[in-house]
């Protein structure tokens, strides 16, 4: 088990570094750059001169590549163009918006899609089972735009009964703890504070959750028809085995391994549902600070940053995922 | 197989417990709504005025900023020497209460008004607004100096640049400070009222080493001072920015100089999306948004918000590039493209309320405005001609325009493409549209590389100067026009911003004006679009600004 993690943090940073060149470069070709951005339109030439060199812009590319990896190999990402922070702390203020999101939108699709998936095979061929694939068919193929603006103009404007954007209500005055405010709500006893995140995440949760919950109950429904056909199901069944010790210990218990790898991989998805999600409702995680880095004048430093970010967490996860299935099903072996 | 029977009971405890959830984020949500009034209830005289801007400010420290976001709050907690009457673009008395300028034009004498404190309660006198014309002309470093925008164009340069404007400042007595120039400027005096230009206090910016810069791999950081000390002299103290949730807080300055802030507290929250920006207005949860669509200023207004108008302040521009394509050096042929363009349809199909046909660069409230130019009224016919008279029949020319952007002056670029790119279609002209992101490629390529034939762009006035309008387009060869050759035109705008004495000023900018579009024509004027703020009924007293420089201690809320 060591000698696998191990050997996969090296693949990890060799990954990483492969990563990180490509990115480099892939961001530098792109037309347009920071200095238009920085100067807007007032800028003279040689303000505008002033800043290549100070941004070191008129050096060759591959002095500014090598400047940046040193950088990155010493845990210095450097500043975000755009605020001139360090971009450590712009993104540890955007990441916990976003995990709060993504750990919310990936409690509604794995608590409602496994138990739905679960009853819709358990029902086959039946009316929950057919509901259940005309409308998870509808949930994987609503784009989440439309579907986040559908859900806002409905529960926000008709009725006014969600507060349309933001994490917390304009000039609450909770004590940033974590970041993550529901729980700094808890932490501090600021329960109202607490209630209020909580309010404002439902919507955005809801919207980012049903792609992610659609899938579950699409994959969970067809590994739990697998396995119900299984012959030691049948064994089971015909030597008078509980009901439920059968459902729990065989056909769940089975039935689990592609769910976990779907659970793992839409994980990671979820970051690039968080851009619109964000978007949508003003959410102010990394789902906006991508969006913002690009569109807002190439901040090629916060960019780089995320996209390491966004692989780490996608490879991590992974590898959460494969260390899961032995625990799920004692016969794989890591290796 | 059969299948086993009903649901496992875990499961019922699944559906169960996602109920209760359900209840506990409902019961959540009342508790919200209970908290919503919370605040006004205790300060039912000034209460708080949350107001929606479209983007996250940069820093606080004026100098180091260009942008209306970071001029929002900066101007509520600054004031600067000479401001602008509420509403117009006409100059009056800031922290000066009266100003005196030599017949050189290069010595502007500034009268102080007496008993004015920053905020860290040291006086604002004669030495510290010299501190701070000394702090910007001494500056050190590229990294800080490539921030001064608008002092790089202004004041030309800094200390041992031979372009720079400035000479010395000399606090004269305790009120009354004496700014000399190196030159005579056209700029001011209305460069004074620029919010760049705010007075800040120089024992603050000591304190929080103001001037320090720092660069870090690709970008810059700013000081202390800059970031959570900014102090200034205006209606509103700094009370914290919360980049998490995107709120600028400001409280009431207890001790302004003038008339004082009638609420307790303005909350400028960022939301830069314009359909959200609606949206929290219409849920109550901001007071005022600035820049709605274009498309929902009607329907909000029939809902029965206040929408407030600017006074148009700025122009787009059709730019026409002589360098590419050689026809269009010919004056005939850039006259047929205005001739080709119906500009009172594209204003009443897509201008936003209150836009009005430009006939030239400038908006009528500027000094130097030309109610006599040529003004091309629609015609096809006459494009026609006038292209078979230059032998351009059959012209093709690329016209790029910019994606991923609103700008006040130009909220729809894609939409405005389309309906001038028809016109010159139907006048025989053919045009490929080359679409580039405004970040991504189109000011490059348009002000740097000149790839275009055509272009659309604009200009929102600082202030109230000819030369900031027409000088900033054609006083100097500009890539963006190609029209190096066209020197008549550079030294007659040099002439007239170089005119001291006003009235003459105007003679020679009005006739700048009438030979820009009789017989210089670099670039077709489109239209003014007044950008607008919507604010809910209960707002009172927040008066638009031509320049979007509203200051927000005249507003007060009613219940």
């Amino acid at each position: 088990m060591v000698r696998v993690v191990s050997r996969r943090l090296v693949q990890l940073g060799v990954t990483l570094i492969a990563l990180m060149t490509l990115v480099f470069f892939w961001l530098r070709s792109l037309p347009g750059g920071p200095v238009d951005a920085l100067l807007g339109e007032r800028a003279t030439p040689q303000t505008r001169e002033l800043l290549i060199q100070a941004l070191g812009y008129d050096q060759p590319i591959w002095v500014q590549y090598g400047r940046f990896l040193k950088n990155v190999v010493t845990g210095n990402f450097g500043n975000s163009i755009r605020t001139g922070e360090p971009v450590t702390d712009v993104i540890s203020r955007a990441f916990p918006a976003t995990v709060e999101l993504a750990v919310a939108a990936i409690i509604i699709a794995v608590g409602l899609g496994i138990p739905l998936g679960y009853l819709a095979a358990r029902h086959r061929g039946r009316l929950l089972d057919n509901a259940t694939i005309i409308v998870t068919l509808i949930g994987i193929s609503i784009p989440i735009f439309f579907l986040g603006y559908l859900l806002k103009d409905w529960l926000t404007q008709d009725i006014h009964f969600f507060p349309p954007s933001g994490r917390i209500s304009t000039g609450t005055d909770n004590t940033d703890v974590t970041g993550f405010f529901v729980l700094d709500g808890l932490l501090t006893r600021e329960f109202d504070a607490s209630a209020d995140a909580l309010w404002h995440l439902v919507l955005p949760a809801v919207t980012l959750a049903t792609i992610p919950l659609a899938i579950i109950v699409r994959i969970t429904r067809a590994s739990v028809l697998d396995v119900l056909d299984e012959d030691y199901v049948r064994t089971a069944d015909a030597k008078g085995l509980r009901d439920a010790t059968i459902r729990k210990r065989h056909v769940l218990r089975n039935a689990m391994l592609p769910v976990v790898t779907t659970v793992g991989l839409q994980t990671g998805a979820l970051l690039a549902g968080a851009v619109l999600t964000e978007k949508v409702y003003n959410w102010g995680g990394l789902g906006t600070l991508i969006t913002d880095s690009i569109s807002g004048g190439r901040d090629y430093p916060v960019l780089q940053a995320l996209i390491l970010l966004a692989a780490v967490v996608f490879i991590v996860v992974n590898l959460l995922v494969d260390l899961s299935y032995a625990v799920i099903d004692p016969r794989v072996r890591v290796q | 197989m059969r299948a086993p029977g009903r649901p496992a009971f875990r499961f019922r405890a699944v559906i169960a417990a996602g109920v209760v959830a359900a209840m506990t984020i409902g019961a959540a949500g009342c508790a919200e709504s209970d908290r919503g009034t919370g605040d006004d209830e205790g300060n039912a005289a000034g209460g708080t005025f949350v107001f929606a801007g479209a983007g996250d400010p940069k820093n606080f420290d004026p100098i180091f900023n260009d942008d209306g976001e970071s001029f929002r709050p900066i101007r509520q907690m600054y004031d600067t020497l000479v401001t602008h009457k509420p509403g117009t673009a006409e100059l009056e008395g800031g922290l000066a209460e009266s100003w005196t300028n030599d017949p050189t034009g290069k010595v502007w004498t500034f009268k102080l008004r007496q008993g004015v404190k920053f905020h860290d309660g040291t006086a604002l006198d004669a030495a510290a607004v010299c501190a701070n014309f000394d702090r910007w002309y001494n500056m050190k470093g590229e990294a800080a100096q490539s921030q001064m925008i608008y002092y790089a164009d202004v004041f030309g340069g800094f200390a041992g640049s031979p372009d720079a404007v400035y000479d010395n400042c000399k606090a004269q007595d305790a009120s009354t400070a004496v700014l000399t120039l190196k030159k005579y400027k056209g700029a001011f005096p209305g460069a004074f009222a620029l919010t760049a230009f705010s007075i800040a206090s120089p024992a603050a910016m000591k304190q929080y080493d103001a001037d320090t810069v720092t660069q870090n791999g690709d970008s810059f950081s700013y000081s202390a001072f800059a970031n959570e000390h900014p102090t200034g002299t205006g209606p509103f103290t700094f009370g914290g920015w919360n980049k998490a949730t995107g709120e600028i807080t400001l409280a009431k300055n207890p001790d302004y100089w003038d008339e004082k802030a009638k609420v307790d507290k303005v909350i400028i929250k960022v939301i830069k999306d314009e359909n959200t920006r609606k949206q929290e207005l219409r849920a109550g949860t901001v007071q005022a948004i600035d820049f709605p669509a274009p498309a929902d200023r009607k329907a909000l207004a029939d809902e029965g918000y206040a929408v407030l108008e600017r006074p148009a302040f700025n122009i787009l521009y059709l730019g026409i590039n002589q360098k590419n394509n050689p026809k269009l050096k010919d004056l005939r042929v850039r006259q047929a493209i205005a001739y080709a363009l119906n500009r009172p349809q594209l204003v009443q199909t897509k201008g936003p309320g209150g836009s009005v046909v430009a006939d030239q660069f400038l908006p009528e409230t500027v000094l130097g405005y030309a109610p006599d130019v040529q003004k091309y009224e629609y015609s096809v016919d006459k494009a026609k001609q006038l292209l078979s008279e230059a032998g351009a029949t059959g012209l093709t020319l690329n016209f790029y325009y910019p994606t991923e952007v609103s700008r006040p002056y130009m909220p729809n670029p894609q939409e405005i493409f389309t309906v001038l790119a028809n016109d010159l279609q139907a006048a025989g002209i053919k045009v490929t549209g080359v679409p580039r992101p405004w970040n991504g490629g189109f000011k490059d390529d348009v002000q740097q590389f000149g790839k275009q034939d055509l272009h659309i762009l604009g200009w929102t006035g600082d202030y109230n100067d000819p030369g900031n309008f027409v000088g900033t387009f054609f006083g100097r060869p500009k890539v963006e026009f190609g029209a190096d050759a066209m020197t008549e035109m550079f030294d007659a705008i040099g002439k007239a911003d170089a005119t001291v004495e006003p009235e003459a000023k105007r003679t020679a900018f009005e006739q700048v004006n009438r030979d820009l579009a009789a017989k210089w024509l670099p670039a077709v004027p489109i239209w003014h679009a007044p950008p607008a703020i919507v604010t809910t009924k209960n707002v009172q007293g927040l008066v638009p600004s031509p320049l979007t420089a509203e200051e927000f201690d005249t507003v007060s809320l009613t219940k």
